[in-house]
C-alpha cells in the first residue's frame, strides 16, 4: 500500500529530519524557507524535540555547534544571505569535525537580492564557503521525494565522516508541493564517544578547532584532507539519464535538471540524441562518471541558475576534450523548457552542420 | 603529613599559561573548587571563548567545548538543550562577551537559559595585545586608544550586570572583584551560588569578575591590583544586580 502524502519541499525537510532521528533545530526566519521552521515548531514538541528560534543566523549555527558537540543529530536551515552569515560557524564545525545538516533554500543574490529561486551559491557551498581548507558534503535534490532521501543521507554521511553536510536546493523546490512517501525508515544512530556529555567514568573530552602550533595545525589539515579524499572516493552521486546513445550531454542539478529533462524529452521527440548528466552530490563532484560520460558525447551543455559556477568543475573534468556551451539565468529568473530545447536544437544543428 | 591545600580535581595537573599576575588563574581555581564542592564535575560541560582563556579547555578537568569569538552563550544553549540535566557554563572575557558577543549574551539571558556565565572583565583585549575593549574606562590608554579612550570617539564603557538586570530570564547577577583576599572569598561564594542556582534549575546566572591584565596594562602585578581597586571599582561597582532567591 502506498503511503503518499502531499507536501511542500520545505515541510518535507522537517519531517525527513524527524524521521532521521533529529530532535534539535536552531534557525532564524528568512524567506523562502519559512515553512520549515513553522513545521518543526509544530512537530518537534510532539516527538520530545527542541525547536529554537535564535536571535540571528550566527547564533543559530553556534547553537548547532553546541548541540553537535553534545552528540545530537542537529539541523539548521536558511537561505542565501543567512547562509553567508553561518559560514564562520560552518568552518568551525568542519575543523572540529562535528556532524550537522545545513539546508540552504537558495534565493537570488548578491546582497539582499530577491526571494526567487537561484543556484548562485554553488561556489560557496562546494568550495568551502568559510575560511580555511575544508569542504561540506553537498547534496542537491531535484524533487520533494529526493529532499527526504537527501536529508536522511545527509545525516548519515555527516555522522559517518564527522563533517557538516549541506542540502542545497532552491526556493522553487522548497515551495513546490509533490506527493511523497516517507516509507518505513529507521535511522541508524551511531555512538559518539567523543561528544561533550559530561565525563563520568572517562577522561574529559575537549572539542576545539584551535591548534596553535603550526605543526599541529598542518597535521590537522592533512588529516582533514585525507578524510576528504575518502569522501571523494566513496560518495560521488549522479544520475545518467538518456545518455546511452547521446551526442549532446546536458549537465545540470536540482530544479534546473528537472527543466532540462522536460526539454530533453521535447528534443528526443524530434530525433535529437541528447541526455542529461544530473549531479546529485555537488561535493564530492561526481567526476569519475562525468569523465567517462564526456568521452561518449560530442558536446556538453551546462545549464544553471547562475552566471556559470558549476561549469568550472565540468571544465576541469572535460579538460578541453569536448566543446562546452552554457546557458544560465540569474536574479531569480528561471529558463523555460523551450529556452533549453531551442538551445539544444541549435547545438544539434551546429554539430550536424546544418548551420555555420 | 597533613594536606592543607591541594589542586582541585576539576583542574588538570598542568601549569597555567597565563601571564604572571593575571587573575585568570584565581578565577579558574574558584570555578574548579565549586565543581568539586558541588560534586558536579562529571556532569559539567564548559564552554571556552576566544581571548586569553581560549585554552581554558586545557585546564578544566571536565568536558569542554571551544566556541567561536563571542558565541559561547549560543554554543552553551545548544549543549544545554541537548543535555538539560547537565551543568553548562561559559567562561568569557569582556571583549568576547560585551562586544562581538553582545547579541548572544543578551538573548541567552532573555531566554533564561539555565546556564552559568563566568565573565572576567579586565577592561582590555588581552590575547590580541591590549586593544580597547567595550569596557575600557574613559581616559584609559590602550593599543588602540593611545591618547586615552574618549567619549567623543568611542562612547561609554558598557556595564554588563546593569545592562542584563532588566531581563526577566535572569536569575542571578553579581559583580565581584579579585583584587584582594576579602573580595576573592566573596567571589568564590558568588560563583558557588550561581552554579547552585543552575543545579536547582532557576535560570540564567552570570558572575562578573573584575580582573587584571598586568601585561597589557603595562604594570606589575601589585600595581595592577591597586589600579583595579582605585580605577575600576568606582565605575564597576561590586554588588548583587539581580537575585530571584
Amino acid at each position: 500500500m502506498s503511503n503518499k502524502v502531499l507536501m511542500k519541499g520545505n515541510e518535507a525537510i522537517g519531517e525527513a529530519a524527524i524521521t532521521a532521528g533529529c530532535r534539535h533545530f536552531f534557525g532564524y526566519p528568512i524567506t523562502p524557507q519559512s515553512e520549515l521552521p513553522a513545521y518543526l515548531s509544530k512537530h518537534m514538541p510532539k516527538v520530545g524535540g527542541v525547536f529554537l528560534q535564535a536571535e540571528s543566523e550566527v547564533a543559530a549555527i553556534n547553537m548547532v555547534y553546541g548541540a553537535a558537540a553534545a552528540g545530537a543529530r542537529v539541523l539548521t536551515s536558511s537561505s542565501s544571505p543567512g547562509i553567508s552569515l553561518k559560514q564562520e560557524g560552518i568552518s568551525y564545525l568542519a575543523s572540529s569535525e562535528l556532524p550537522a545538516v545545513i539546508c540552504n533554500v537558495m534565493r537570488a543574490g548578491p546582497g539582499l537580492g530577491t526571494i526567487q529561486p537561484a543556484q548562485a551559491d554553488y561556489f560557496q557551498a562546494v568550495k568551502g564557503g568559510g575560511h580555511g581548507d575544508y569542504h561540506n558534503i553537498v547534496l542537491a535534490p531535484e524533487s520533494v521525494q529526493e529532499i527526504i532521501d537527501h536529508v536522511r543521507l545527509g545525516f548519515d554521511l555527516s555522522d559517518k565522516y564527522l563533517n557538516p553536510a549541506m542540502i542545497l536546493l532552491d526556493g522553487a523546490l522548497g515551495q513546490m508541493m509533490e506527493p511523497v512517501d516517507f516509507g518505513d525508515y529507521k535511522p541508524e544512530l551511531q555512538e559518539k564517544p567523543w561528544a561533550a556529555t559530561g565525563c563520568k567514568g572517562r577522561k574529559m573530552n575537549a572539542i576545539t578547532s584551535i591548534h596553535i602550533d603550526p605543526r599541529d595545525m598542518e597535521a590537522h589539515n592533512i588529516k582533514l584532507q585525507e578524510k576528504y579524499s575518502k569522501i571523494r572516493e566513496s560518495e560521488q552521486k549522479c544520475e545518467e539519464w538518456m545518455l546511452e546513445d547521446a551526442e549532446i550531454m546536458v549537465v545540470a542539478y536540482g530544479l534546473c535538471a528537472r527543466i532540462c529533462k522536460s526539454a530533453i524529452r521535447v528534443c528526443r521527440e524530434k530525433g535529437i540524441k541528447v541526455g542529461l548528466f544530473r549531479l546529485i552530490s555537488l561535493w564530492p563532484f561526481p567526476e569519475k562518471k562525468l569523465d567517462k560520460a564526456i568521452d561518449k558525447v560530442k558536446e556538453v551543455f551546462v545549464v544553471e541558475l547562475s552566471a556559470g559556477q558549476m561549469i568550472e568543475d565540468v571544465k576541469l573534468v572535460d579538460n578541453g576534450r569536448k566543446p562546452i556551451t552554457f546557458h544560465g539565468r540569474m536574479g531569480g529568473m528561471t529558463p523555460s523548457v523551450e529556452d533549453i530545447s531551442d538551445r539544444i536544437e541549435l547545438i544539434h544543428d551546429r554539430i550536424t552542420q546544418k548551420v555555420g | 603529613m597533613k594536606v592543607v591545600y591541594e589542586r582541585p580535581e576539576s583542574l588538570l595537573d598542568v601549569p597555567f599559561t597565563y601571564c604572571p599576575g593575571c587573575t585568570h588563574g584565581i578565577i579558574h581555581r574558584m570555578v574548579a573548587d565549586t565543581l568539586d564542592d558541588l560534586g558536579i564535575r562529571e556532569r559539567t560541560i564548559g564552554v571556552s571563548p576566544v581571548g586569553c582563556s581560549v585554552f581554558a579547555y586545557e585546564f578544566f578537568n571536565c568536558d569542554m567545548v571551544a566556541a567561536a569569538h563571542g558565541r559561547a552563550p549560543a554554543v552553551a544553549t545548544g549543549i544545554k538543550r541537548v543535555h538539560p540535566d547537565k551543568i553548562v557554563f561559559t567562561y568569557q572575557g569582556d571583549g568576547d562577551l560585551a562586544a562581538i558577543g553582545t547579541a548572544e549574551i543578551i538573548h541567552a539571558a532573555a531566554r533564561g537559559e539555565n546556564i552559568t556565565v563566568i565573565f572576567a572583565n579586565n577592561v582590555i583585549y588581552g590575547m590580541t595585545g591590549g586593544q580597547m575593549a567595550p569596557t575600557t574606562l574613559i581616559g584609559q590608554k590602550t593599543d588602540t586608544t593611545p591618547y586615552g579612550r574618549s567619549v567623543e570617539a568611542n562612547g561609554h564603557p558598557i556595564r554588563v550586570c546593569e545592562l542584563l538586570s532588566s531581563l526577566d530570564g535572569v536569575a542571578y547577577l553579581e559583580r565581584v572583584s579579585t583584587h584582594d583576599p576579602k573580595h576573592v572569598l566573596k567571589a568564590q561564594k558568588a560563583i558557588k551560588k550561581a552554579f547552585q542556582y543552575q543545579v536547582d534549575g532557576k535560570g540564567f546566572t552570570l558572575i562578573e569578575l573584575l580582573s587584571t591584565c598586568p601585561s597589557n596594562w603595562g604594570m606589575n602585578p601589585l600595581d595592577s591590583l591597586k589600579w583595579l581597586e582605585e580605577s575600576m571599582l568606582p565605575y564597576y561597582k561590586p554588588g548583587v544586580y539581580k537575585d530571584i532567591g
